[in-house]
């Protein structure tokens, strides 16, 4: 049997945690969420155990019970700071892990958003990634004030208008990912020519414009940034349904499922095969995480305890108590999580995005119970061989689509 | 009764995407690399300096269609760079410059509100308004506004942005683990905001921040630009640096501020201003004169006549006479993306004047531009730079500089090495911070927090805008 590839691992940052109590979590710091101390600790303790990256959430409305409307609750965490800040302001603190912070593809700017992965990308030396997502909220559209969204919940059956709307937004998402890469091409890496003779600092023959038209904006270009230091950053997407999978495996370079089981993974990554190759793509290496919520303890009863003890606190902000919400659950030891990810990974993802219930209690289970049992197996690096997010993910530094050289 | 002396403000811009940057200078380093904005950032924190200034420029200038080569081309995102720079300094202010015509509200003040908390209160936003189509081919709306509407924009957008800010008092954050209850108040962060610029509501994502809202700078010289700054800013950025331009633009700015119920403190003067050092006042002049002519190359003072002749002069010789052609009247087509093409209103008789000067005083193209220049703001030695910037701070020609370097990133080295031990001597420059935030630095009064209490001020409690 040919050795196992190793996994990449990254956790997903939000809050206090995914629990809806976990900011109540005796070792819960919910008075510094808004300080950078806070995603300082989390970031190094995430770097200390060897991952290939962390995501940070955002989204444009203040937080919900219900993802899909605005609430009125006091007994959750509300409020949250931009997330491809709070990147950069840990990015001089660390030298290796990935940053992946989350960006609202639906009323952002896409130069804006390309100049500010590029800078995350030159402030980290190279570890820059960006999780895309859309805005399909009436509220959310109203923080900006400049086009109508009607109320949608994607969960049950959409209705054919909302189907086209939905699919109008993933198109805009996917212009925006366009245009973000373009822009990180636009500057050929050797640009800057200094040539003193001349009095020219660049080659301006080695800028690009972009000229990218489409329906919901047009941008010129070229970036005011040069090209960044992986030359494309990672451009991730969570995808829940086929619409979605096919938007991650037409521009991203990890596609984030969410599988039930071991045999839903392989349905989902077979999936995505089938989308990267319709969208040409075959050759290209893309990822394809699973997310899985995970709630760690020493012992199965121990972590039972504890999810019963905040579905308690959470009342009935989780009706039903905590199921990981879209994700797949693990309640248990780290020796059972890793047992399921071998199984997964069996079953064809190349690596997992964890979220955790409670920070820090389950982001430290994951770095300091869980990433030694997978390297006893030899499942996971012993150090980082490499100092970019494109290096830990094995994806080569891409050539520049416009150099002609 | 004489009366105390005036403290002085003091601030490092980062050197900008023009000829004032000498980048053929074998010290001058990366425009782009971290570690560059790190040199000159902890050079301005050594010594004590108020803030770290960023500019902005929004699309790559252009000069007859072709991107302009000449000059530093390329910059970093102004908030990322300032969040990754809140890493790496404890007590520097952090000024960005920021459109707002290319931007909108709800996103501005997230990501002014996160780098205030990020920085624990050192943010700064300088407001500008852009009205050209050429940088706005770059966004969605592609938008550009009639120049007579860039002040009213500008005032609209702060406004929107400060209601947003002010949507958090600063007390909402229970974080009562016990008592489950995190947020005291069910509608923290509600807004809603109708003018003929915005119609925005909802509620607000970020958490009122250490200073409130950021120190707001504003850097236009028109009486439209003074009136914004007399009425909402708490620094003004200039260009007048001597001593009777600086002490009327000073007097002006300061006068307005009574119709906004301001006390003359509450906006502090800060010109941007340049400088040479060197052991004694001959070896600066000298070093000062080599700058300029650096500053100035041939091509470099051809492009600078397109500003005012908006046609392509590339085949003139720079060290000959002035081109014999006028200017081309009319929206200046031939330089594109530059704020200082609108200094020329009247081209033909600047063109006259420029040429009857040249004549006069037998100069060639690249002599007259090196003249118009004006050299550098301070030369000498350090005891004679840090006489001057003193003198004109105590006579109320500025309340402090900005001081932009010409060689990145060490430009500021022996500023802070010569010229700041000598002002701290004196007394007029802080030998340590006393303060954390921004607002503290700039001595300016503590915001009234919505809802009663002060944050963040000159002694404002910031523990208590921070729950």
């Amino acid at each position: 049997m040919a050795p196992r590839p190793p996994l990449h691992l990254a956790v997903a940052l939000d809050g206090a945690g995914w629990h809806p109590a976990a900011w109540r979590a005796p070792d819960a710091r919910p008075r510094d969420l808004f300080t950078a101390g806070y995603w300082r600790d989390l970031v190094t303790e995430a770097e200390r155990g060897l991952l290939d990256l962390v995501t940070i959430e955002d989204g444009l409305a203040l937080q919900s019970a219900d993802p899909f409307r605005p609430d009125d609750r006091t007994d959750a965490v509300r409020g949250r700071l931009d997330a491809v800040l709070v990147a950069a302001r840990v990015a001089p603190l660390t030298r290796h892990v990935g940053l992946v912070p989350t960006v609202v593809a639906t009323h952002t700017e896409p130069f804006h958003v390309s100049k500010a992965i590029a800078t995350l990308d030159h402030v980290s030396l190279g570890r820059a990634g960006v999780r895309v997502r859309i805005s399909a909220r009436p509220d959310e559209a109203a923080l900006f004030g400049r086009r109508a969204v009607p109320p949608l919940d994607p969960r049950g059956p959409l209705a054919p208008d909302q189907e086209q709307l939905v699919a109008d937004l993933l198109d805009e998402a996917g212009d925006h990912v366009e245009v973000q890469r373009r822009l990180w091409d636009s500057w050929e890496d050797d640009a800057e020519i200094r040539d003193a003779a001349t009095g020219r600092f660049i080659d301006r023959d080695r800028l690009h414009y972009i000229d990218f038209i489409g329906r919901r904006f047009s941008v010129k270009g070229p970036s005011i940034t040069p090209r960044p230091p992986q030359g494309q950053p990672v451009v991730a997407v969570l995808a829940h349904t086929e619409p979605v999978v096919r938007l991650g495996a037409r521009v991203a370079d990890v596609v984030l499922v969410t599988p039930r089981d071991a045999a839903d993974a392989a349905r989902l990554v077979a999936l995505v095969r089938r989308e990267q190759e319709a969208a040409g793509r075959g050759g290209e290496t893309v990822h394809v995480l699973a997310d899985v919520a995970v709630l760690l303890d020493a012992s199965p009863a121990a972590a039972r305890d504890r999810r019963e003890h905040l579905d308690e606190l959470a009342g009935d902000l989780v009706p039903a108590g905590y199921t990981g919400d879209d994700a797949h659950l693990v309640t248990g030891t780290a020796a059972e999580l890793a047992d399921l990810l071998l199984e997964w990974q069996d079953a064809g993802v190349s690596g997992f995005r964890l979220r955790p219930a409670t920070l820090p209690h389950d982001l430290e289970a994951v770095t300091r119970a869980l990433v030694p049992l997978l390297q006893d197996r030899g499942a996971f690096r012993q150090g980082y061989a490499t100092s970019t997010l494109r290096g830990h993910l094995g994806l080569a530094r891409p050539a520049n689509r416009y150099a002609t050289a | 009764m004489t009366r105390p002396r005036k403290q002085i403000h003091l601030a490092a811009h980062f050197p900008g995407v023009n000829n004032t940057t000498v980048w053929s200078d074998p010290r001058s380093g990366s425009h782009i690399d971290f570690a560059s904005f790190v040199h000159l950032a902890r050079t301005a924190e050594r010594a004590k300096f108020d803030f770290f200034f960023l500019a902005e420029g929004l699309r790559l200038r252009e000069y007859n269609g072709r991107i302009h080569d000449l000059d530093v081309v390329g910059r970093p995102d102004t908030f990322t760079v300032l969040a990754a720079l809140a890493a790496v300094t404890d007590r520097l202010g952090l000024a960005g410059t920021i459109n707002s015509t290319f931007n909108e509200p709800f996103e501005v003040a997230r990501q002014f509100a996160t780098l205030d908390h990020l920085s624990a209160g050192r943010a700064a936003w300088n407001v500008v308004t852009s009205w050209d189509a050429f940088t706005g081919e770059n966004f969605r709306r592609g938008g550009f506004l009639p120049q007579d509407q860039r002040y009213e924009r500008a005032e609209t957008f702060l406004r929107t942005a400060t209601e947003l800010f002010d949507s958090w008092r600063g007390d909402e954050i229970a974080a009562d683990a016990d008592a489950g209850v995190f947020l005291r108040d069910p509608a923290a962060g509600a807004f809603r905001h109708e003018d003929a610029h915005f119609a925005v509501r909802g509620r607000f994502s970020v958490p009122r921040s250490p200073q409130g809202r950021p120190v707001i700078l504003q850097a236009g010289d028109s009486d439209g630009g003074r009136e914004f700054a007399a009425s909402s800013a708490d620094a003004i950025f200039t260009g007048h640096n001597t001593l009777e331009a600086g002490r009327a633009f000073h007097a002006d700015v300061k006068r307005r501020l009574a119709r906004y119920g301001r006390a003359r403190d509450d906006l502090k003067v800060l010109p941007a201003a340049t400088f040479v050092l060197g052991d004694t006042d001959a070896e600066a002049e000298e070093l000062a004169r080599e700058v300029t002519l650096a500053q100035h190359s041939g091509p470099t003072a051809l492009r600078f006549l397109e500003q005012v002749w908006n046609r392509d002069l590339s085949g003139y010789d720079p060290d000959g006479p002035l081109p014999d052609v006028d200017p081309v009247d009319g929206e200046n087509t031939v330089v594109q993306g530059r704020a200082s093409v609108r200094l020329f209103r009247d081209r033909l008789a600047t063109a006259r004047e420029w040429r009857a000067r040249a004549e006069g005083e037998g100069l060639s193209i690249r002599q007259l531009v090196v003249a118009l220049s004006g050299g550098q703001t301070f030369v000498g030695s350090p005891a004679t730079v840090a006489d001057r910037i003193d003198a004109l701070v105590q006579a109320d020609a500025a309340d402090g500089f900005i001081l932009v370097p010409h060689l990145t990133p060490g430009g500021l080295d022996p500023f802070a090495d010569r010229v700041v031990p000598l002002l701290q001597e004196r007394g007029v420059f802080r030998a340590d911070y006393t303060g954390t935030t921004l607002r503290e630095h700039l001595d300016l009064p503590p915001l009234p927090a919505p809802g009663g209490g002060r944050t963040g001020g000159r002694s404002g409690d910031v523990a208590a805008s921070r729950a």
